[in-house]
């Protein structure tokens, strides 16, 4: 039972990160049609940032959830600057190009910022310095759920209402709502739709980069390859929920995180990644709407 | 004038700021030491300003050649030098004759090294040659080429440590193989949209990657396997020169049987088929062909090429493992057929010699390989997406004197 537990925790670990990630695709989708490849780098970059800041403040004496905090904000301001440049310079000018360009565009973007981190930083393994404090009130569950698995479920969950909340509830996000449902009618009832685009793009990458920070200090170390992996894990939970839709890509990855834990628990950690590249498959071969999703007609 | 200097080095200014952290900084948590590299900075504020300036440059270039093209001025009457060295017979001719004594004459001149790096730029070429069907024409976009090299590779590698079977018989299987999983893999996926194909490619590729490194009964994990014989010329016994030298005109010939066959099968019934549901997938269902027949046969035929060059690439080596079949291959091909022109041999050709050869003679570029595939990628997709050299299109062109004899 506790055995259960544990993986039942580790997988909502998880399924969280996948979530943060996994939201960042889906919103981007859900407005201009595109596979963001890239987003995965992001979130490495993400990661990159915090850890470079991190060991700068633990240089100069900071201490503790001070470095924490600001490690993390600086992380996702980078994240959101490096988001916003990556659509301007790749997919931007290929707006009305046929849909192959974009998506070989953002192949090559992600190449391009895994290989700049590896010959800016290192291509080693880098060791995470464990920023998030032992409560003292995890104790008598500190077996099952750690205080760091403790922050990370709090944090994606508010950052996840946060972003309902934002695209429920304030202009910009009536306006993301307006453009994902016709760009053309947007655009002629006055919405900026390259603004919007533009905004969609740093939230999810402010997202991602939030995963990073909390991924790299939970597991410990972090390479440049790591966005890689993840961001087809999240792109998997994203069509798992119905890519383009905004809850589902939460659930999906819930999922996602629940199954990929039980699996390696229960059956062989050797073929992880293999078990969630099934899944994948699977979804698309029998539903291809995802779990949440709406069938699309396409109309001629 | 001005303007443009203001706002490139606001340019310069923002990518300062952006890779600040990543360029300057670099700590090591371990020894919680610091080093700052300030002279980066200027590297990338001198960069960007250049490179902004020509950004920009090129974006209005192409803005003015797009205008110039929806102005209905004829395009197809100034071909460039590529494609009219292509077209001309006045042209190619020699230029295929002198290619012809070169490649004859290739392993006399340079030693064994060089051939062998050749062998490998030629092993691309096929590769190339083969991911252009699935992508070029038919507009699959397959991330995970590099799975089916492995099938090939591994099947030779495997027929021949269990049951000692030949390099020559296990061509053709290792071909058909590779057929045989690109058609496993395409049943799955025929319904599936460009972008979502493109992931599930991917999955195949690292699942391939991961069953190899784990099934060590058969595969022997990540050790890989060792001692493949070189390609064998009836039993003949020979010398590791003689051996590469033949193993390269063996290649040779691939390539020449890989570029005939694809070039007729482009102009064939089901070239065409697949040029037209790369255009319109939903026209060219309406029109009658058969969707599911198509995509699995571009498949199944990219996949045939890379089985077979992959068991060539093993008897290469004479050694594999599953590091030669990572996600860099796959993207490594991708970029040749991109940088080549999505559809045209002549430039997949080129564009193969010139990635695989480039990194190799020029050592100091080969760090930055990948940075490069990657910005080529972007690039080519924005300024030359039709590639190098673009595939000449056939055309039907209605021809003026007939319409004024009508008039008249």
């Amino acid at each position: 039972m506790q055995y259960f537990l544990e993986l039942s925790c580790s997988g909502l670990v998880r399924g969280s990160i996948y979530a943060l990630i996994a939201l960042g695709y889906t919103m981007v989708y859900g407005i201009i049609q595109l596979i963001n490849f890239a987003h995965g780098e992001i979130y490495m970059i993400g990661a990159f940032i915090a850890l470079i800041v991190a060991g700068v403040l633990t240089i100069y004496g900071f201490s503790g959830v001070s470095i924490l905090i600001l490690a993390g904000l600086i992380a996702t301001i980078y994240a959101a600057a490096y988001g916003y440049t990556l659509e301007k310079i790749a997919y931007r000018p290929l707006r009305n190009a046929p849909r192959l360009s974009p998506l070989i565009s953002a192949i090559g973007m992600s190449l391009f910022l895994q290989n700049y981190v590896l010959l800016a930083q290192t291509p080693d393994f880098l060791s995470f310095p464990s920023l998030i404090p032992d409560f003292g009130f995890m104790e008598p569950v500190a077996h099952i759920m750690g205080s760091a698995e403790l922050v990370i479920l709090v944090t994606s969950a508010v950052a996840m209402v946060a972003l309902t909340v934002l695209i429920k509830y304030t202009r910009i996000g009536k306006a993301m709502r307006a453009t994902q449902q016709d760009m053309t009618m947007a655009r002629l009832v006055g919405v900026n739709v390259d603004n919007v685009i533009s905004v969609t793009f740093v939230l999810g990458s402010v997202l991602a980069a939030i995963g990073g920070v909390l991924v790299g200090s939970y597991i410990g170390q972090i390479n440049f390859y790591i966005g890689f992996m993840a961001g087809v894990k999240a792109f998997t939970a994203a069509v798992l929920g119905g890519i383009g839709n905004i809850p589902g890509a939460v659930l999906g990855a819930m999922v996602l995180g629940l199954a990929e834990s039980f699996a390696a628990g229960y059956i062989s950690s050797a073929y992880e990644d293999v078990f969630a590249f099934g899944v994948l498959v699977l979804i698309l071969i029998l539903r291809p709407s995802g779990l949440l999703g709406k069938a699309v007609k396409q109309k001629v | 004038m001005s303007d443009y200097m203001k706002r490139s080095f606001l340019v310069a200014l923002w990518f300062v700021f952006l890779t600040f952290p990543l360029m300057v900084v670099k700590v090591n948590t371990l020894k919680n030491t610091v080093e700052w590299r300030w002279m980066n900075m200027l590297w990338v504020a001198i960069g960007a300003f250049v490179l902004s300036l020509l950004w920009r440059w090129a974006l209005e270039r192409r803005q003015l050649k797009n205008k110039e093209a929806e102005s209905g001025e004829d395009e197809s009457t100034r071909l460039g030098f590529g494609q009219r060295l292509l077209v001309e017979p006045k042209l190619y001719k020699p230029v295929l004759a002198v290619l012809f004594v070169a490649t004859i004459a290739f392993p006399l001149l340079f030693d064994i090294y060089q051939t062998n790096i050749m062998v490998l730029a030629l092993v691309f070429v096929v590769l190339g040659l083969g991911l252009n069907v699935t992508v070029g024409l038919a507009g699959l976009l397959d991330l995970g080429y590099v799975a089916f090299f492995a099938v090939g590779a591994y099947t030779y590698g495997i027929l021949n440590s269990f049951w000692g079977i030949g390099f020559w018989t296990s061509l053709p299987i290792g071909g058909l193989m590779g057929a045989l999983f690109g058609i496993a893999l395409g049943f799955p996926i025929l319904r599936l949209r460009g972008d979502y194909l493109a992931i599930v490619t991917l999955g195949f590729g690292s699942i391939a990657k991961i069953v190899i490194e784990n099934w060590e009964e058969v595969t022997n994990g990540a050790k890989g396997i060792a001692g493949i014989p070189r390609p064998g010329f009836f039993g003949a016994d020979m010398s590791i020169t003689s051996a590469t030298t033949y193993t390269y005109y063996l290649m040779i010939l691939m390539v020449i049987f890989t570029i005939f066959i694809t070039n007729r099968l482009k102009d064939s019934r089901i070239g065409r088929a697949w040029m037209a549901l790369r255009e319109d997938e939903i026209a060219c269902v309406a029109m009658g062909v058969d969707m599911a027949k198509t995509k699995l046969g571009a498949y199944a035929f990219g996949a045939f090429w890379a089985g077979l060059v992959g068991v060539i690439f093993a008897a290469r080596n004479t050694y594999i493992n599953p590091n030669s079949f990572t996600f860099m291959e796959s993207a490594l091909v991708l970029s040749i057929v991109v940088m080549g022109g999505m559809g045209s041999i002549v430039g997949v050709i080129i564009a193969a010699l010139v990635l695989i050869l480039m990194p190799e003679y020029l050592r100091a570029f080969s760090e930055y390989r990948m940075l490069m595939f990657g910005a080529i990628m972007v690039l080519m997709m924005i300024f030359r997406p039709e590639g190098l050299i673009a595939n000449v299109r056939r055309k039907y062109r209605g021809h003026k004197v007939m319409t004024e004899d009508v008039n008249a």
